[in-house]
């Protein structure tokens, strides 16, 4: 059983948890051309190293972010949405 | 052939006819690299030295020949999809199934037993009789079947379950099969060599040196080559490649995980699959229950096993087949999958002028292997991609002219 900590109830099994993938920066609508704009929707981070992303505790449907390595499977970190500065 | 037999049977060594060659020098240039040497680029060198008179060819393997998805997945072959472009690859893979042992003279062991797949809700039956009626419009072996249709088709499914996992019909698929597919890929290998393509084993490529839109020089662990045209036919690791090309493909890497029970008497002589308990299963050749699904729930680039998945394969194959209880697990591995958004290949041109992409087969990829290097071949042997791959092109997605098979693909093949 691979254990996930959820910033708000704990470390937990993550067969609880549902993951919704990289955090992905999304260009103004009205501006952004159809490059831009498809590459938001069908481009995630799938680089090897670590990827920050979205994963939802599904019983209390609650969002949080994780560090995650994709290689090792190593969780380096979650925290609240609150807390995240997106890249510039 | 027959003289041929008839003088091997009266010989008196019975001479072996040599396997792959083992791993030659590099040579310093070739007319097509191909990066990966698994099913689709072992295929494809095979239809450029057989068809297209192109035999200065290398396949550059990381690890061993057709050690990666090819020897991982479950074998399916079928072409009961949903959008008229993939029915219409999928149906010319099928055929070219039927024709391979011919082709290879190579024994693949192709087994066409037809393929069940169980509906368990009235929004699944729905789905397939879409299916059913874009199968036939193109000339597949496919229907829908009731309840009574299943027990005929496999007597020995479990149809008391009532409740909302009631096997309520199926979608019966006559063209559906199964080969052995370390075969596919020897016979692939063979052929191939045996006409001057060079299989380099333990060979992996580091980096790509562009320049005016081209792929100049490729850089692997062995040495430097020169290339006229490269295709990326590198399974779960096209991502990492196609981006020491500069390319970044709109794929995102997913384990998948399989298991086979010990062997058993035959008693399954179909494909069975559930939508909804996202679990299928198969005997093989040696009575084994080869039992797949869906893909591991998180993006990752590991090949290592979860009791949790194989729990979930476990309970789905019992709830179908309740006697499989007391059977035994044998096996369990899993393989890296590059799935695409709309669970439709990747073929054709890249931004680079003489590189060509054949990606993004995720969970599908097995049963496309001839179709994928046929076309593929005659892509780079004419500078021109055919009509039937046309659709399955990079630029889909900038366009938003998605193929959408996700019904038809994940977790219930």
């Amino acid at each position: 059983m691979k254990v996930l900590t959820c910033p708000m109830n704990g470390p937990r099994n993550i067969d609880e948890f549902q993951s919704f993938g990289p955090v992905r920066t999304m260009p103004d609508p009205g501006a952004a051309s159809d490059a831009e704009w498809s590459r938001y929707l069908f481009r995630s981070e799938n680089r090897k190293g670590v990827v920050v992303e979205w994963w939802r505790h599904v019983p209390s449907n609650y969002f949080f972010l994780a560090e995650r390595d994709i290689v090792s499977n190593e969780i380096l970190r979650t925290f609240d949405p609150a807390e995240f500065a997106p890249p510039s | 052939m027959p003289l041929g037999l008839l003088k091997y049977g009266l010989s008196r060594t019975y001479p072996v006819r040599g396997d792959i060659p083992q791993t030659p020098e590099l040579r310093s240039s070739y007319d097509v690299v191909i990066v990966g040497g698994g099913g689709h680029g072992l295929a494809c060198a095979h239809y450029l030295s057989k068809y297209h008179g192109i035999r200065n060819v290398a396949v550059l393997e990381k690890g061993y020949l057709a050690g990666g998805n090819t020897a991982r997945n479950t074998t399916t072959i079928r072409s009961n999809y949903i959008t008229p472009q993939s029915i219409a690859f999928y149906q010319e893979g099928v055929k070219l199934y039927e024709e391979m042992s011919q082709e290879l003279d190579f024994n693949v062991m192709f087994s066409q037993r037809g393929q069940l797949t169980l509906a368990h809700t009235e929004a699944s039956l729905r789905s397939f009789h879409l299916r059913a009626e874009m199968g036939k419009h193109l000339g597949t072996r496919i229907e829908v079947v009731d309840q009574k249709g299943v027990k005929e088709l496999s007597p020995l499914l479990n149809m008391d379950h009532g409740g909302p996992l009631e096997i309520v019909g199926g979608l019966w698929h006559a063209d559906g099969g199964t080969a052995r597919h370390d075969a596919v890929a020897w016979g692939y290998a063979g052929q191939a060599s045996r006409r001057g393509v060079q299989i380099h084993q333990r060979t992996e490529v580091e980096a790509f040196e562009v320049s005016n839109g081209r792929v100049q020089t490729i850089v692997t662990n062995r040495g430097r080559l020169s290339c006229g045209q490269v295709l990326i036919a590198a399974g779960g690791m096209n991502y990492d490649v196609a981006l020491l090309a500069g390319v970044e493909l709109p794929i995102r890497c997913y384990p998948l995980q399989a298991m086979v029970t010990q062997p058993l008497k035959p008693w399954l002589d179909t494909l069975v699959s559930s939508v909804s308990l996202h679990t299928y299963l198969v005997q093989s050749a040696r009575g084994e229950i080869v039992i797949g699904g869906g893909s591991d729930p998180y993006q990752l680039y590991s090949t290592r096993s979860t009791l949790d998945m194989k729990e979930h394969l476990a309970a789905g194959a019992v709830h179908l087949f309740p006697f499989l209880k007391s059977v035994k697990v044998l096996r369990q591995w899993a393989g890296i999958t590059d799935m695409t958004p709309d669970y439709t290949p990747i073929m054709g041109a890249s931004p680079l002028s003489n590189l060509w992409l054949d990606c993004g087969w995720g969970t599908w990829g097995f049963k496309a292997t001839p179709v994928a290097g046929k076309r593929m071949g005659e892509t780079i042997a004419t500078g021109h991609v055919p009509d039937i791959l046309k659709p399955f092109a990079l630029e889909r997605f900038g366009s938003f002219n998605l193929i959408n098979e996700m019904g038809a693909t994940a977790a219930s093949h």
